[in-house]
């Protein structure tokens, strides 16, 4: 057996090109160190730029490289745009914030890129044992980043909570790697396929093994009972760190779900489904109730990313059925291009706000932002309603291809469930623009010109994007999932 | 070498230069707007001169497809021009007579917008002539009955916006309604008429298929005549709405309130003849349907004879005029019906001539007692006083006139000549065309030969007594002793209408054939077959004429009219005259029959359906008391009490249970991951225990 061969180097270019960027960044961050405070936004953005261009030239081609451990497809080349797009937004968040917050070390780019480079990996990730070492390359650096702050002890609380319990969750994936390998004798993904079609001795193996790999990525979605994390790390970290990590790991954890459950396990999917369904429930309605009683917006963000992870989790439930097969895929993956826009555009806004020491987030530091600042304050009604599923925004789009998937798969309380959300989640994401628009404040703002582009642009993304929402879910509908 | 390709150009320039007119007309002045019109409708004219050249080398049919319009289904109508003999002759006639008007126009409007007080509304005017000139044209040029239509309702809102073209006064320039309810009456009339048009397209599409000619022609010999005579029935309507025929003439006298130039170019020359075309158009069909073809000769004839006879009873020089128009158009109608398509198509364009010529001479008339009455001191000058109802200074009324040919000789003349070519005399226009009409009338059917000769009698009768009531004896007003000659601007385009009037024989001069041979092109031999000169129809007629003309100078000549005196016609008529005078009290009769009738039906749904029954009733007593009682009760005890009770205890319930559950945040690694850790133990536990 070959170890591997050139073309498979090809097959991975993107993600080789990224993680040999990264570390070439790394050098140029240690040997010149002052240049490097400066071009290090940019240099990152072009070697992701670089990445979705070559990811880009694999959409169409779809292939297995390194003896069937790493795909890729159509599916690992759009969450690999994703990944871009979202890289360059968090970038374009953070330039400027961290030299305001005097946090402009380099190597916060390269941690970055770092763990891109994991969430593409867990995109492409074939083989069980790819996923793992995928959900670790993202893990570490994000970690790190958490902590980026110090010696802030909120943000060092935050990188040691995550870490600790992160690698709590990693013990549950990786004890349910070793019980589906216990039960099928493979961690390829193809192979656990093959072998659950032939009948299993240990059927409950495969299963348990199957609900413990859900747990160790729901935690990394921050999925509802195992989302207690999610608050704390979010509001001890710096924003634009916050910002990269609602997004970035968000798209990783769902990548790797998505491919692990549709490519292995469509056999079990009579018995995880109730499980899946418990665990979209709970989460749904515990992040959108959660979100109420918040004052503070980061935290409130917070807990609205796992209700959006709630919504996500949707599509995932129906996975089992073959006819809502394709739009599950395309409609998660729509979904998340929508929060990706919408949440990073909030995050900006936020940012704009943020004072030093963790000032400036709370509720009433919006009052009268629609009076002093129209058009941030504009921007953020724009994201709420996107949140909410108004239309004219993304938001509404990616909801209405979601439950429609949901209705396709015939599951109608889960999609009523998903409408009594978005209902609940009015409650909060409306009461900050009635804070914005009708309390009376004056707040003062960072006016950044990077930070003002990337808000504006998202918002204008988020409304013009809606009128093309047909051609990007067919888009997202061509990104197959490869199933050899 | 050809020019069939400029074609659209006869829609388009009139159309630039009233966009030019709407968008700088301001800023031209006068004469620079009128110029702009002049020369949108000149350049038409030059357009359609043109496409008779053209088509005088290729005399067949041209169809210039110009845009895709309506593309449905089985119904497919492009916007194509159709170039062939019939509408070209339409071209020359519309585009000629209404580039002659256009310059009368710029002469006779500069005063009257100043008689009225608006001299704003100049430019207007011409917005609006060359709008008419543009939907005229699409009417005549269009190659299927739906642009034909487009054109027809085109032409309608012209006329509705011209004739209420002073929307605040009355006729006789005093603050009112009147010219607005005349424009309100001609657009309804022609709606009944447009009603008719409708039915007949709808029927030749159900029936043929298709809506252009040439497929309809081809396929109305396949279908059952009866269809084929309600088909032209309706169409008879869709002609007795525009070409003002009985029983729906009643608006065109009335459309008198319009300017003058606005009456010659729309209400004589091209517009009403607009009917008259139309079946000339459709004589593939009118030919299939004999018993349509005797009702529309039978339609024309009668009104030719009933429009004369009240003719001869008006006092107003327009009202003349309008009568006598309509009477004409009988004579072309009952041309076309009797399948004389060659001498109608001969009368319409003779008669645009001299009609619009008398119509302009007439505007001439009452232009040069108007300025005799109150003149204007230089041109700038705004001359405006309101004049009261009623006892307002009547420039048209024949009454006061007399002794004018002294006063306004080119006047005079050019209306001499009008008058005789109208009156039928030899070797005028009217003689050889209404001759042409009477002969073949005499072939087909005696008894409309019978009552246009009548017409043609009274037709003399009641022009020779308009001449002499007008032009000679003593003038019998202050106005008309002081009567100025209209300046050459308006004189010119007289002359040259007079000469046309003298000429217009030729075109169609009898063993010359020039017309038929023309129009045979289109109509084919069957439908323009030459007609031959009948000395003793020709004979006939003109001692006819003569007679009443003499009849006429020995009522009205022999011992002119004196002022303030009854009219020598009265005492002997006796209760006839009033009866002519009163236009038979048609409109009253209508008044009677449809309009009053109709108020009442309308003022009873008004007063009693909508306001006592629904208003009262329906809505204040049992929609919105009931509501009302229903809105208390529902926002009292049950939208204070279990709603918001029910949404405030949600919310404070939503928020508790918030709360009570942010108390397991507690900030401790140690929780979170018990809480995990419960997490996968129910997961695993239902996995294990349930599936």
């Amino acid at each position: 057996m070959e170890f591997f061969n050139s073309a498979d180097l090809l097959h991975a270019l993107p993600l080789i090109f990224l993680m040999s960027w990264a570390t070439i960044l790394l050098l140029v961050a240690a040997f010149a160190r002052a240049a490097s405070e400066r071009i290090m936004p940019a240099l990152a953005a072009a070697g992701l730029l670089l990445t979705g261009y070559f990811a880009a030239r694999q959409f169409g081609n779809p292939a297995s490289a390194f003896n069937g451990m790493f795909a890729a497809d159509g599916f690992s080349a759009f969450i690999t745009l994703l990944l871009v797009l979202s890289g360059l937004l968090a970038i374009a968040l953070s330039s400027d914030y961290l030299k305001r917050m005097s946090l402009n070390r380099p190597e916060y780019y390269v941690l970055m890129l770092f763990s891109i480079t994991g969430m593409m990996l867990m995109a492409s990730a074939a083989d069980l044992i790819v996923v793992f070492l995928a959900l670790e390359l993202l893990s570490i650096p994000l970690y790190v980043l958490a902590a980026f702050a110090q010696p802030e002890p909120r943000s060092e609380e935050a990188g040691l909570k995550y870490f600790l319990l992160g690698a709590f969750a990693s013990g549950f994936l990786l004890f349910g790697i070793a019980l589906v390998y216990g039960a099928t004798a493979t961690t390829s993904l193809t192979g656990i396929f093959i072998a659950a079609q032939s009948g299993l001795e240990q059927p409950l193996y495969l299963l348990i093994g199957a609900a413990l790999i859900l747990v160790g990525l729901a935690f990394k979605v921050a999925a509802v009972p195992f989302h207690m994390w999610t608050p704390d790390v979010y509001e001890g970290s710096p924003t634009s760190v916050t910002a990269f990590m609602a997004a970035g790991a968000k798209i990783g954890g769902f990548a790797a779900l998505i491919r692990i459950f549709i490519v292995a396990l469509p056999s079990i999917s009579e018995q995880i489904v109730p499980v899946l369904w418990a665990l979209t429930a709970l989460t749904l309605i515990g992040g959108n109730l959660l979100a109420i009683a918040q004052n503070n917006v980061k935290r409130m963000l917070a807990y609205s990313s796992i209700s959006h992870a709630g919504f996500l989790l949707m599509a995932l439930v129906v996975y089992g059925q073959d006819a809502a097969r394709f739009d599950v895929v395309a409609s998660a993956l729509f979904y998340l291009l929508a929060f990706i826009i919408t949440s990073s555009g909030s995050w900006g806004v936020v940012i704009a706000l943020e004072k030093q020491a963790g000032k400036g987030l709370e509720f009433s530091d919006y009052a009268g932002l629609g009076r002093t600042q129209p058009v941030l304050a504009l921007a953020m009604a724009v994201f709420m309603l996107s949140f909410t599923g108004v239309p004219p925004t993304l938001g509404f789009a990616g909801k209405f291809y979601l439950f429609r998937a949901v209705l396709e798969g015939e599951y109608v309380g889960l999609a009523i469930l998903g409408m009594l959300a978005s209902l609940i989640s009015a409650y909060y994401y409306l009461r900050l623009i009635v804070v914005m628009y009708m309390q009376t404040g004056n707040p003062k703002i960072h006016s950044e010109r990077w930070l003002n582009l990337t808000t504006v642009g998202a918002a204008i993304g988020v409304v013009v994007l809606f009128f093309a929402s047909e051609p990007l879910f067919d888009l997202a509908a061509l990104a197959l999932l490869h199933v050899n | 070498m050809n020019y069939f390709d400029l074609v659209p150009w006869i829609v388009f320039l009139p159309v630039l230069g009233l966009l030019l007119n709407i968008l700088i007309g301001k800023r031209l002045g006068e004469r620079g707007s009128s110029l702009v019109a002049f020369l949108a409708s000149g350049g038409a004219f030059v357009v359609s001169v043109l496409q008779w050249l053209s088509l005088s080398a290729h005399p067949e049919a041209h169809i210039v497809k110009f845009a895709e319009w309506i593309n449905i289904g089985a119904l497919q109508v492009p916007w194509a021009f159709r170039v062939d003999t019939l509408s070209v002759t339409m071209m020359l006639v519309v585009s000629g007579v209404g580039t002659l008007i256009h310059i009368y126009a710029a002469g006779y409007m500069h005063y009257d917008v100043r008689y009225k007080g608006d001299p704003a509304a100049y430019q207007r005017f011409f917005i609006y002539l060359n709008l008419f000139i543009a939907a005229m044209m699409i009417l005549v040029s269009g190659d299927s009955y739906l642009m034909l239509f487009v054109g027809w309702e085109g032409v309608g809102l012209c006329s509705f916006l011209l004739i209420g073209f002073w929307f605040n006064k009355n006729p006789d320039g005093s603050s009112g309604m009147e010219n607005s309810n005349a424009a309100k009456k001609a657009f309804i009339a022609n709606r009944v008429g447009d009603l008719g048009l409708l039915l007949a397209m709808f029927a030749i599409f159900t029936l043929m298929g298709s809506l252009s000619f040439d497929t309809v022609f081809a396929r109305a010999e396949f279908i059952n005549p009866s269809y084929i005579l309600a088909i032209t029935l309706f169409m008879l309507i869709g002609v007795a709405g525009k070409s003002a025929q009985l029983p729906l003439y009643v608006w065109l006298p009335d459309a008198m309130a319009g300017p003058t130039p606005v009456s010659a170019l729309i209400h004589a020359a091209t517009m009403v003849t607009a009917g008259v075309y139309l079946v000339a158009r459709s004589a593939p069909l009118y030919s299939l349907a004999p018993a349509a073809q005797t009702t529309v000769a039978v339609v024309g004839a009668l009104t030719a004879l009933f429009a004369a006879t009240i003719a001869v009873g008006q006092n107003d020089i327009k009202k003349v005029l309008a009568y006598s128009t309509i009477s004409q158009l009988g004579f072309m109608v009952a041309a076309v019906g009797l399948g004389a398509f060659v001498a109608g198509m001969f009368h319409l364009v003779t008669h645009a001539f001299f009609k619009a010529l008398l119509f302009l001479g007439s505007g001439s008339v009452i232009l040069a007692l108007e300025r005799a009455h109150h003149p204007i001191d230089g041109d700038h000058e705004q001359h405006h006083e309101e004049p009261k109802k009623g006892h307002a200074f009547d420039p048209q009324d024949m009454r006061i006139m007399g002794g004018l040919r002294k006063v306004i000789p080119t006047t005079y003349r050019v209306y001499l000549i009008g008058a005789l070519a109208l009156a039928g005399l030899p070797p005028l226009a009217g003689f050889f065309s209404k001759d042409e009409i009477l002969t073949d009338a005499l072939h087909a059917n005696p008894l409309v030969y019978a009552l246009l000769t009548a017409a043609a009698f009274l037709t003399a009768f009641y022009m020779g007594r308009q001449v002499l009531l007008v032009f000679f004896g003593e003038p019998r007003s202050h106005a008309a002793e002081e009567a100025v000659e209209s300046p050459p601007i308006m004189t010119w385009p007289l002359i040259v209408l007079a000469g046309l009037s003298i000429l217009g024989g030729l075109i169609n001069f009898p063993g010359l054939h020039g017309l038929t041979n023309w129009l045979e092109h289109t109509l084919g031999h069957e439908f323009a077959h030459a007609t031959e000169f009948n000395l003793t129809v020709a004979l006939t007629s003109t001692l006819l004429a003569l007679l009443a003309i003499y009849l006429a100078w020995t009522l009205y000549g022999r011992e002119p009219l004196k002022a303030k005196a009854a009219d020598p016609l009265a005492k002997r008529l006796g209760s006839l005259f009033t009866a002519l005078q009163n236009k038979w009290w048609v409109d009253e009769f209508y008044g009677w029959l449809i309009i009053r009738p109709y108020q009442r039906f309308a003022a009873f749904l008004a007063d009693v359906v909508d306001w006592r029954f629904w208003h009262d009733w329906v809505h204040d007593s049992l929609i919105a008391r009931g509501f009302r009682g229903l809105a208390v009760f529902l926002a009292n005890p049950v939208d204070l009490g279990v709603i918001d009770g029910l949404a405030n205890g949600l919310a404070t319930g939503a928020r508790g249970l918030a709360s009570s559950l942010s108390i397991l945040q507690t900030g401790y690694v140690r929780n979170y991951a018990l809480m995990v850790f419960f997490g996968v133990v129910s997961m695993l536990a239902y996995l294990i225990f349930f599936s």
